[in-house]
């Protein structure tokens, strides 16, 4: 059956879109954690007082979901030490003092691509991740049976209010871009590729639109901007069709998703052979002077990096990695720049500013607002009942953390975390009877 | 630097409020209400304000007595008392009034749980327990100056074969309760209520639609006869106010559509069969009660859902 996936009129306040990107002063010191994808933390392979380039190797991959990282600025290493990182993990982190020169090691040189097997492993070693803010290693996506795969979905809907960070993607690196679909053309048999990009970003509708012209395989799909239409699951059926089932990937229904801004590192990286060692960055929120996109070295502190847009106003009220619909709140600005960061914002008192929390009306927006139509109101009864048969019945594995609900919730109820906790406790029930 | 705040997303809000919603439906009824005092003098004006007094004074007293957070300031009590007060009729005595607002805030409200825990509407509840207590809303009152015949209402004309113009019964010139005669003032606070995203179509379409549709069917499809029928009684008031109360009515599309048309059918039915004239209250509150199972007959297909 068909369906029609509601979800939530957001704000844009995409302020910093066609704005002069700039590139970040080289940054004093720079602090890489091991871990800035989904999986296991990489290995250190350099010591204390080892000299680095611009690409060298600093820990190396650890088991098949995890990812290698390399030095984002030339220099000396000086402290390997753990770090509690946003999501509460802790792990080490390669801290570099830079020497200003940002020479770029002898280790980077184009890889040479002759087969899949080639293009899997040069995407492993460019240390990318899943750039559209997920982490997650993106050769492992590219490990797969490609007879089963009948497109590629690229995801440049950037539904999150204030990021402009994919549209810098699509205006300013589509060459890049044209490289990467071009080697997978090739080597993966992709013979339809679907870029999904939202409404309200006309240029790079209109970049992309170039790219398509050029190469019959690509084709661009102009969504309305609603959030969430950047969820993985929302844009696959938006632009193919398809349903993904509960707890399945898209490669079960013969897709790949792949994030533009990922796409382009991965052209890049074929183009130059130099790994993912620096991000695009929109900087923004009320309390940052003068808001924009930046190139930024990874592993560079948050404070530099509001430094370099004229300094913060005042002392935010709240500063976020991501978007304000699903970001992640910072405890201070000593935290660097990862991977999947494509934003980080700081908020003033009014813009971080949320109603007070009073009782349910059952008025019904929460399931009204949900892209799955899953039922966050029932859920949280259901929850607190702990009935995990209901729980499992009302779908709440399928939740996604969107934030739809909450975002709409008159009394403001904290619906996407019960969600959460009924999914961990679902999970640990599981364990339970698995024992 | 003063300490960032910590917390998990989403980090902005739609700036909807359970007050602001309570807010515009009292703006939606402020025409009826100003028609009904228009129409039916001030002791009109001063039994509506009997009727919000009390429920404020009543839910704020039960929350100090019962020692629960106050929440008198998210002003669903006063929607309660307006909607109540507008249900009465204009001679009713005042006490009467004041029992009535005590039933629906102590008895149908608060010892539920308050705002949200209510399983039926209280203002509706209330109604019928005067209606049943005090057989007081039998005896319709007539606006000043319009002639009574007897005391029959328009419903009970209107089944005689002898209906109201037109006219009159969008201006109210019909007997009634205070807030249910004016049928433009009604239907203006109607289209604030959707074009302000508090309500949707469904439940008032559906249930004015069903009411007229069985009306038409059983009148020997006169259409007149069921034009009258759902601008008389109290059937406009009921479905655009009370019928799409949040708290006792299904959440989805669909499950809103189900009650209104069930409500629609049950007035009719109660309206031709029942004892007495008018069954919107009946009806509204019969629904209600199954709202429940509405929802959850009802509730949206998951989309990727495990058996989907």
């Amino acid at each position: 059956m068909a369906f029609s996936l509601h979800g939530v009129r957001t704000p844009h306040r995409k302020h910093t879109v066609g704005q002069q990107v700039f590139r970040l002063p080289v940054p004093k010191t720079v602090t890489l954690p091991t871990v800035m994808h989904i999986g296991k933390p990489a290995t250190p392979v350099v010591k204390v007082g080892d000299h680095v380039d611009v690409g060298t190797l600093i820990a190396e991959q650890n088991g098949p979901i995890s990812s290698p990282v390399y030095a984002s600025v030339s220099g000396k290493i000086t402290k390997i030490s753990d770090l509690t990182l946003s999501g509460g993990t802790k792990a080490p982190a390669i801290t570099i003092e830079s020497d200003g020169a940002m020479t770029t090691a002898d280790t980077v040189v184009p890889p040479v691509i002759d087969s899949a097997e080639d293009l899997v492993e040069a995407i492993r070693m460019s240390g990318i991740v899943g750039l559209g803010g997920a982490g997650f290693p993106t050769y492992v996506k590219f490990k797969t049976d490609f007879s089963k795969i009948q497109e590629l979905v690229v995801n440049g809907a950037e539904c999150e209010p204030y990021i402009t960070s994919d549209s810098v993607t699509m205006t300013e690196r589509s060459e890049e871009m044209a490289v990467a679909f071009r080697a997978m053309e090739r080597h993966f048999g992709i013979r339809k590729i679907v870029i999904g990009i939202e409404n309200n970003k006309p240029a790079a509708v209109a970049s992309m639109r170039k790219l398509a012209e050029a190469d019959s395989c690509i084709s661009i799909r102009v969504l309305p901007a609603k959030y969430p239409q950047g969820g993985e699951k929302v844009l696959v059926y938006h632009t193919t069709g398809k349903i993904i089932p509960e707890g399945k990937l898209p490669a079960d229904v013969g897709c790949i998703v792949c994030n533009c801004t990922t796409v382009a590192a991965i052209g890049n990286y074929l183009m130059t052979g130099m790994p993912l060692v620096e991000k695009c960055v929109t900087v923004d929120g009320a309390m940052v002077r003068k808001p924009g996109n930046v190139w930024v070295p990874i592993g560079t502190a948050l404070s530099a990096v509001f430094e370099a847009c004229g300094g913060l106003k005042g002392d935010p009220a709240k500063v976020l990695y991501g978007g304000p619909m699903m970001g992640l709140t910072v405890p201070d600005l000593s935290v660097p720049i990862l991977k999947n960061t494509n934003a980080i914002l700081a908020l003033s008192d009014k813009e971080a500013k949320l109603p007070p929390t009073t009782a349910c009306i059952r008025c019904g927006a929460c399931t009204n607002h949900c892209p799955f139509g899953i039922n966050p109101a029932a859920i949280a009864l259901a929850y607190a009942k702990k009935d995990g048969e209901a729980l499992s019945k009302l779908g709440v594995n399928l939740c996604m953390s969107c934030g739809s609900c909450s975002f709409g919730c008159p009394a403001n109820r904290p619906l996407v975390q019960t969600n959460q906790l009924a999914k961990i406790f679902l999970r640990e029930e599981k364990a339970k009877e698995n024992k | 630097m003063a300490k960032l705040q910590l917390s998990v997303s989403p980090h902005i809000h739609s700036g909807r409020s359970t007050r602001r919603i309570m807010l515009d439906v009292i703006l939606a009824l402020l025409p009826t209400t100003v028609a009904g005092v228009w129409l039916f003098g001030w002791r009109a004006l001063a039994l509506v304000a009997v009727c919000v007094l009390s429920c404020v004074l009543f839910e704020a007293l039960f929350c100090v007595v019962m020692k629960k957070t106050q929440t008198v300031e998210d002003l669903s009590a006063i929607v309660t008392g307006l909607l109540l007060g507008l249900n009465l009729s204009v001679n009713l005595p005042i006490w009467q009034a004041v029992v009535g607002s005590a039933f629906a805030i102590i008895v149908v409200k608060c010892l539920f749980g308050g705002l949200g825990c209510n399983f039926v509407n209280p203002a509706i509840t209330a109604r019928v327990f005067m209606l049943i207590a005090f057989g007081s809303m039998v005896k319709q009152a007539f606006p000043v100056g319009v002639d009574a015949v007897s005391g029959a209402t328009p419903l009970t004309e209107i089944a005689s074969g002898n209906v109201p113009s037109l006219s009159d019964l969008f201006l109210g010139r019909i007997g009634g309760a205070i807030g249910e005669v004016c049928s433009l003032a009604i239907l203006l606070g109607g289209v604030y209520l959707i074009v302000r995203r508090v309500i949707t179509w469904h439940i008032p379409v559906a249930m004015i639609g069903s009411t007229f549709l069985f009306t038409f069917l059983w009148n020997g499809m006169d259409v007149m006869v069921a034009i009258a029928s759902i601008l008389s009684g109290g059937l406009l008031l009921g479905a655009i106010f009370m019928a799409t109360d949040y708290v006792t009515s299904p959440t989805t599309g669909w499950g809103k559509i189900i009650f209104g048309a069930g409500a629609g059918l049950i007035t009719v039915l109660i309206r031709l069969f029942g004892n007495y004239p008018e069954g919107v209250s009946f009806a509204i509150l019969l629904m209600n009660i199954l709202t429940p199972y509405i929802d959850s007959w009802t509730s949206h297909k998951l989309f990727g859902g495990a058996k989907a």
